[in-house]
């Protein structure tokens, strides 16, 4: 267990003697996590991320407080709905079978919005990654937000990385006991938060939230809350850059998304190149910008050395631009030795062609062209969706009845869907084969057309029988239509009347 | 014996179990540490599983656990907590008229749900899973009801059955007129001619007219002067198009020579009233309750 923590600690010794430049350190930080040097048959070599200071970082951090506020605070926007309808605007109402999200309300057999919705979501990240890389990885993915967020916590109890690769190789004292404690302490409320957030999507979060603690609340809204919490401090707290390298496909799947005019975070090569410790004094010409200060590596949460380029590891934070940009402020030299890039742009310049970005390119105007359809699509479904809604289901057990006088019935389960708010009367009428009767079983004296009172947000479900005279049976399979109506829409469902078709 | 010095292996830098086979050492990867845990975690979860629950056999019956957790108790729990849910509607549905049942959607569909599930634990077998019925097996979806198909009639059925053990069963018997030589085969013959002008199909005139005394005289007193049947006896309506051992003149012969009658048995004495009571709502609403 000891023997990664010591080797780094070896390293965190050394960071003092060299000097990569006049007044620039030059750190032992170690690749670990770079596929070149970790092993799976030894124990995580853990990563001190040292702390930057940036135009990234500070978009980062601003994300971070965004994404986190969107995230704990959306459960407590109110959207009202009228009386008969949770007032919560983003709502998943699992008891009632209902998604709310703002004007939108999502009935379980209209699951097919919620897949619009996800298609619309994955070709957003698409045309996103096509563009720009890793953003979603580097600023948006709960994994990273989270993380950045727990290390930002480890830093302001522990310190900045040195002080932690100190404190970790130090013995245990009551210092080091409390500090410690104090972490773990704050990461597990940090993930109870989390997990108490994650509950407030399922039920009215006011409410659950007194009960939540009073101690009345639903056992599973406890149970949830204890997984998430766990999910939470061990994934954000424990596994980190794991989750990335080893648990999630997305690395795998984006290097079939970006081409080489994608922007990413990029060591440029052709400037860097060759690297090495420079002198007080000495002259930049015929040798590369990079005085291989590993300040990059440092600040590095997944661990890795962007100079190796591109590869699977890297989240595209961008954290090592402001590390470089600080190091190449200090030795005066122009910023953006690390910076948004793409390799074709290295190719150029070495080439000594002039470096230019082409963002419009097939594979983006595809990605666009597909987001823009479903999300037209998507719009039209769900602006003209109906508030009323039929559904028939012919008895098959059995497919018909003769009746004593010869002629036959059919029997049909009819539900009527009210998706207003209101108590409606939906006018219900059926069209079908000459000479037909209804009735609606369960309904005293109940004929067809008629008026069905529906509660508001609910569903009715009726059987209709309809019978045909025997002398009106002119094929074995003959056209029904029932219709629904509130005055202003109308849906209809087409049916069959079977029978063994013979006239008699 | 095992190998007491451990050997390990240049390249990888893992120890070997010390076996060779053919030159090749096998190495002793050690098992991952979350797996060997979580391993650890599930021994240490099952001590306490036998402590608190019922886990090892014993001569005599086995270990009870200190929970004294026992899944039999807890399905009788359920049964009787189920139950007395079921007593409530079940009361309402005894006393409650056909028009006060479907005037309450929830009695209703509580009767429905009930007596659908009865039914196909008990009446299926026979009248099939629709209630279709087959040949010789009445269809309780149509209208033609040999004992009456309001409500109380279809309960009544259920509760003594038809020709059952039950002594004031359904009952009625149709004389097996051909094999108890009642008839003649030539009047039976023609009698068949007389049955399928009733129901309006093409007979032979002077076999119809040779037989009209004789129908007054043998089957009348049960299935009417028209033919019509009579509910008190269970008799069938003859002038309609439904018949439960068929139609063709064949089926009609056959009927008349051996008088066939089906049993249904008694459910007074195997089902509860409330299954009763909820079996009739669910099969007075298959369609053809009257």
């Amino acid at each position: 267990m000891d023997a990664p923590i010591v080797a780094t600690v070896k390293a965190a010794a050394a960071e003092t003697q060299a000097l990569a430049a006049d007044g620039v350190q030059r750190v032992d930080a170690r690749a670990t996590n770079s596929a070149a040097t970790r092993s799976d048959y030894v124990a995580r070599v853990p990563i001190y991320p040292k702390l930057v200071h940036g135009r990234w970082r500070l978009l980062k951090w601003i994300g971070m407080a965004l994404m986190l506020a969107l995230y704990y605070g959306l459960p407590w926007i109110r959207w009202d709905r009228g009386p008969n309808a949770p007032d919560q605007a983003v709502l998943v109402d699992l008891a009632r079978e209902r998604f709310y999200f703002f004007w939108i309300e999502i009935w379980p057999q209209e699951v097919y919005y919620i897949t619009g919705l996800l298609i619309l979501a994955s070709l957003g990240l698409f045309l996103v990654t096509s563009l720009f890389g890793r953003v979603w990885c580097g600023y948006a993915c709960p994994q990273t937000v989270w993380t950045d967020l727990y290390i930002m916590v480890e830093r302001l109890i522990e310190g900045d990385r040195n002080e932690r690769i100190r404190l970790d190789k130090s013995p245990w004292t009551l210092d080091k006991f409390g500090k410690k404690s104090a972490k773990h302490l704050v990461w597990l409320l940090i993930a109870a938060a989390t997990g108490g957030a994650w509950i407030f999507y399922f039920h009215d979060a006011p409410s659950l939230a007194a009960s939540l603690f009073t101690g009345t609340a639903d056992g599973t809204a406890y149970l949830f809350l204890g997984i998430l919490t766990f999910t939470t401090y061990s994934l954000a707290g424990h596994m980190r850059e794991q989750v990335c390298t080893y648990m999630c496909p997305w690395p795998r799947i984006q290097a079939a998304l970006i081409d080489s005019e994608t922007l990413m975070v990029t060591y440029r090569s052709d400037r860097g190149e060759p690297r090495g410790p420079h002198k007080k004094g000495q002259p930049w010409e015929g040798r590369g910008h990079c005085i291989d200060c590993n300040q990059c590596v440092a600040a590095c949460p997944m661990g890795i050395d962007i100079r190796d380029g591109e590869q699977l590891e890297c989240i595209n934070c961008a954290l090592c631009i402001d590390a470089c940009n600080a190091v190449m402020k200090r030795v005066s030299l122009p910023a953006g030795l690390i910076s948004y890039d793409t390799p074709q742009n290295i190719e150029r310049r070495k080439k000594g062609e002039r470096a230019h970005f082409t963002l419009v390119r097939p594979r983006v105007v595809l990605y666009a062209a597909v987001l823009l359809a479903v999300a037209a699509l998507m719009l039209f479904g769900l602006s003209t969706r109906a508030t009323i809604d039929l559904n028939v289901l012919r008895d098959r057990n059995p497919t018909y009845v003769e009746l004593s006088d010869g002629s036959v019935r059919n029997a049909y389960t009819v539900k009527v869907m009210n998706r207003a708010a209101t108590t409606r009367d939906l006018h219900l009428a059926i069209e079908g084969p000459r000479g037909f009767s209804t009735k609606i079983i369960g309904v005293v004296d109940a004929k067809l057309p008629a008026e069905i009172t529906v509660e508001p947000d609910r569903m009715r479900t009726l059987r209709i029988l309809l019978t045909v005279p025997g002398a009106n049976l002119a094929t074995a399979s003959m056209p029904v239509t029932f219709k629904v109506s509130d005055g202003s829409e109308t849906r209809t469902n087409a049916t069959v009347f079977l029978s063994d078709g013979g006239a008699r | 014996m095992m190998a007491t010095r451990k050997e390990v292996d240049a390249t990888s830098g893992t120890e070997t179990t010390g076996h060779e086979w053919d030159g090749i050492k096998e190495l002793n990867t050690p098992l991952p540490r979350w797996w060997l845990w979580v391993f650890y975690a599930t021994v240490v979860w099952s001590i306490g599983y036998w402590v608190l629950y019922p886990a090892w056999p014993t001569l005599t019956g086995y270990t009870q656990g200190v929970l004294n957790q026992s899944q039999r108790d807890d399905v009788a729990k359920a049964v009787l907590a189920m139950k007395s849910q079921r007593e409530e509607q079940g009361r309402l549905l005894a006393t409650a008229t056909l028009a006060q049942i479907e005037a309450d959607p929830n009695l209703f569909q509580f009767a429905r749900e009930a007596g659908k599930s009865a039914f196909g634990d008990n009446c299926a077998t026979c009248h099939g899973s629709g209630g279709q019925g087959f040949k010789g097996y009445p269809n309780l979806n149509d209208d033609v009801w040999l004992w009456g198909g309001k409500l109380e009639d279809i309960k009544r059925t259920i509760t003594v059955g038809v020709r059952s053990t039950q002594t004031d069963t359904r009952l009625s018997l149709m004389p097996a007129f051909g094999r108890d030589k009642l008839l003649e085969p030539a009047q039976i013959n023609d009698m068949v001619e007389y049955v399928v002008s009733l129901s309006g199909g093409k007979a032979d005139a002077q076999a119809v007219a040779r037989v009209t005394t004789l129908y007054a005289e043998q089957c009348a007193s049960c299935h009417g002067v028209g033919g019509k049947g009579l509910r008190e006896f269970g008799a069938p309506n003859l002038t309609d198009k439904e018949w439960l051992y068929g139609g063709t003149r064949e089926e009609i012969n056959a009927q008349i020579v051996v008088g066939r009658a089906g049993v249904m048995p008694t459910w007074g004495s195997r089902l509860d009233p409330i299954t009763i009571d909820a079996l009739a709502v669910y099969v007075h609403s298959l369609g053809g309750g009257e």
